[in-house]
């Protein structure tokens, strides 16, 4: 009948962007899978045998596996806690009446359109560089000594560089929700007695989890492959002191030429990955329910 | 205790005088309306005693004490909003308990506080639900025991029954007299509806552009009504406003005739028209009219009253229910 023929020619045009989409993903989990039990080095091309789960050991065993996953979840916890604390004051700041909030808004967004590469230079030969960086001409004209910021604070500064560029997306969505707050709520709680402070807890707070919940939720997924800002300023150095597991897993493959080892260690990324997207959904999920 | 004292109280928005100039006494334990149509300044008045807006001029006073600088919450005033301004991720006992727990009333207190006001407002059941869980009724009633529990100097009501339908209007309406005669607190209640004023007020106010136009008890409005404003406004049906020849007769620029006040008759009477619809209500009957001399009419029949469409009618206004206004719009002595 009609809903069969409906739902047949529903099928057939939904196919190929399905059929595009599996292969997009499948065929390189596929292969990914596959190189890991090889030993597989760019190196000495047309050598490859088969070496079961070998590479995971190797990949698991590396000291800097361990460092890396540290930093990974140092990076990702750390530009959290500066885009969510700065993004909540940011957008409470600009939700105040004032002249040329447009633009002063328009202003504030325009580093989330700044490419990773390009703000990790900016940060790191105009602003943080020990010689010529605006950091260390302010530190010397306090006469104070200049901090030489990759050498002496590198994840730290990694930290602050993606969070600048993130801190206008949180404040972004944080916005929206502040300004869907009802006013008649605040003026209502103005009422029964709150001051400024309990205002902000007991009312705009609750009313902001949601948005808050969204930004931990989006920044996490990007925030767990930050890569080009580490490959543009430290190179995940010194050591690995700013070696994310995605760095790491860049190194494995394109620095010692390692393609099985670095299979592996994306299988292993795609894992706690997929653990850290069932703890996010679940605590957005309760968080977006009610 | 909750007097209030308005003089001179201005406001104005970026140089346009929402509110010119009022003076208002209310007195302790009265009830009273503000009534006038949208955007005659009701609401901004009342936001002006709250303290939610300031005031561009003029004295605020509360019990005798100077309060217009004072900020809303020391006011001593609760209020209750159009939208009720529940607290949405609170439960109802949070949401009632939070102006005592704002002012540091210790737990115990609290909850025999707010235990005491759910009994009142029969929200016992409910003291553990969420607003969103609430139906528009139950939860006008928690936006009123957040404001009971305060134990305010006066209530302030912000159309708060706007936002429900007309059946739960009228058992509200019931309700929050019932709680005026059991708390005997002053009230100040902001309302478009003039019915709600009528039923409510001891004492009610028409407002029109941000200025007094009478103030009076409910009778007082509908039998003498300081100007056609007021005359048109309170009552329902809307009085009959009649000018020309007809309004001369009786040495006056327009009268008014409510139409209670038209006797009908198929035989003889003072003006004569033809009807164009009949509402029959069974308890009463609506003819509008379309009179000779006189325009559109509308008379209103207690019973049934059998006349259709395109019969005549003749109608006699009540001796001494005639209102007479001058040419300035002031009702003639």
């Amino acid at each position: 009948m009609a809903t069969t023929h409906t739902r047949a020619a529903a099928r057939l045009t939904l196919a190929p962007s399905v059929i595009l989409l599996l292969a997009w993903m499948a065929i390189p989990l596929a292969m990914t899978l596959y190189f890991s039990t090889l030993r597989y080095n760019l190196l000495m091309p047309g050598m490859e045998s088969y070496v079961g789960v070998e590479n995971y050991g190797w990949f698991l065993t590396d000291p800097a596996f361990k460092a890396a996953i540290v930093n990974t979840l140092t990076l990702v916890l750390g530009v959290l806690a500066i885009t969510l604390i700065g993004g909540t004051a940011l957008a409470l700041l600009l939700d105040q009446p004032m002249w040329g909030q447009g633009i002063v808004r328009l202003l504030v967004i325009a580093p989330f359109f700044v490419m990773p590469t390009v703000s990790a230079l900016v940060w790191k030969n105009m602003l943080m560089h020990p010689v010529n960086g605006l950091f260390a001409w302010i530190a010397q004209s306090l006469g104070m000594e200049p901090v030489d910021w990759f050498a002496e604070l590198p994840l730290f500064s990694i930290i602050v560089i993606v969070a600048w560029g993130w801190l206008p997306f949180a404040t972004l969505i944080i916005l929206t929700a502040l300004q869907s707050l009802d006013s008649e709520q605040r003026e209502a709680a103005e009422m029964d007695g709150a001051g400024p402070v309990s205002v902000f807890a007991y009312i705009t707070l609750p009313h902001l989890a949601r948005a808050l919940t969204v930004v931990v939720l989006i920044e996490t997924i990007f925030l767990l492959s930050v890569f080009a800002e580490i490959l543009v300023t430290t190179n995940g150095g010194p050591g690995t002191a700013t070696t994310n597991l995605a760095f790491l897993i860049y190194a494995q493959a394109l620095l010692q030429y390692d393609i099985g080892g670095a299979s592996a260690g994306g299988v292993i990324a795609v894992i706690l990955a997929n653990i850290v997207a069932v703890f996010l959904i679940r605590m957005v999920g309760k968080n977006l329910e009610s | 205790m909750g007097a209030i004292a308005l003089q001179g109280v201005k406001k104005s928005f970026g140089g346009v005088a929402v509110i010119p100039g009022v003076d208002l006494e209310i007195e302790n334990g009265e009830f009273v309306v503000f009534v006038g149509p949208s955007g005659c300044g009701k609401s901004t008045l009342l936001r002006l005693i709250a303290g939610l807006e300031d005031a561009s001029g003029g004295m605020i006073r509360i019990n005798g004490k100077d309060a217009t600088a004072l900020p809303p919450a020391r006011r001593g005033l609760a209020m209750v909003f159009q939208s009720y301004a529940l607290y949405p991720h609170m439960s109802v006992y949070r949401n009632i308990a939070f102006p005592l727990k704002m002012a540091g009333v210790d737990k115990a207190e609290i909850d025999r506080k707010v235990r005491g006001a759910a009994a009142t407002l029969n929200l016992t059941d409910y003291l553990d639900r969420r607003p969103g869980q609430l139906s528009g009724g139950q939860r006008q009633r928690v936006a009123i025991g957040r404001a009971i529990v305060r134990e305010p100097a006066a209530f302030l009501f912000d159309e708060p029954l706007s936002n429900l339908d007309a059946a739960l209007r009228v058992s509200m309406r019931l309700e929050i007299s019932e709680l005026h005669q059991k708390l005997g607190a002053t009230m100040v209640y902001v309302t478009h509806d003039q019915v709600e004023a009528m039923t409510m007020a001891d004492k009610i106010v028409v407002l029109n552009r941000g200025a007094i136009e009478q103030v009076g008890s409910p009778l007082e409005l509908y039998r003498s009504p300081a100007n056609l404003f007021v005359a048109a406004f309170i009552g329902s049906p809307k009085m009959n406003l009649i000018e020309g020849a007809a309004a001369a007769a009786h040495g006056a620029n327009t009268i008014g005739v409510r139409p209670e006040h038209l006797t009908l008759s198929r035989e003889a009477g003072d003006w004569k028209g033809v009807v164009t619809i009949a509402e029959h209500l069974g308890s009463d009957t609506f003819l509008h009219v379309e009179g000779e001399g006189v325009g559109a009419v509308t008379a209103r029949v207690s019973g049934e009253f059998g006349a259709g469409p395109g019969d005549t009618v003749h109608m006699t206004p009540e001796a001494g229910r005639v209102y007479r206004f001058g040419a300035d719009g002031k009702a003639m002595a």
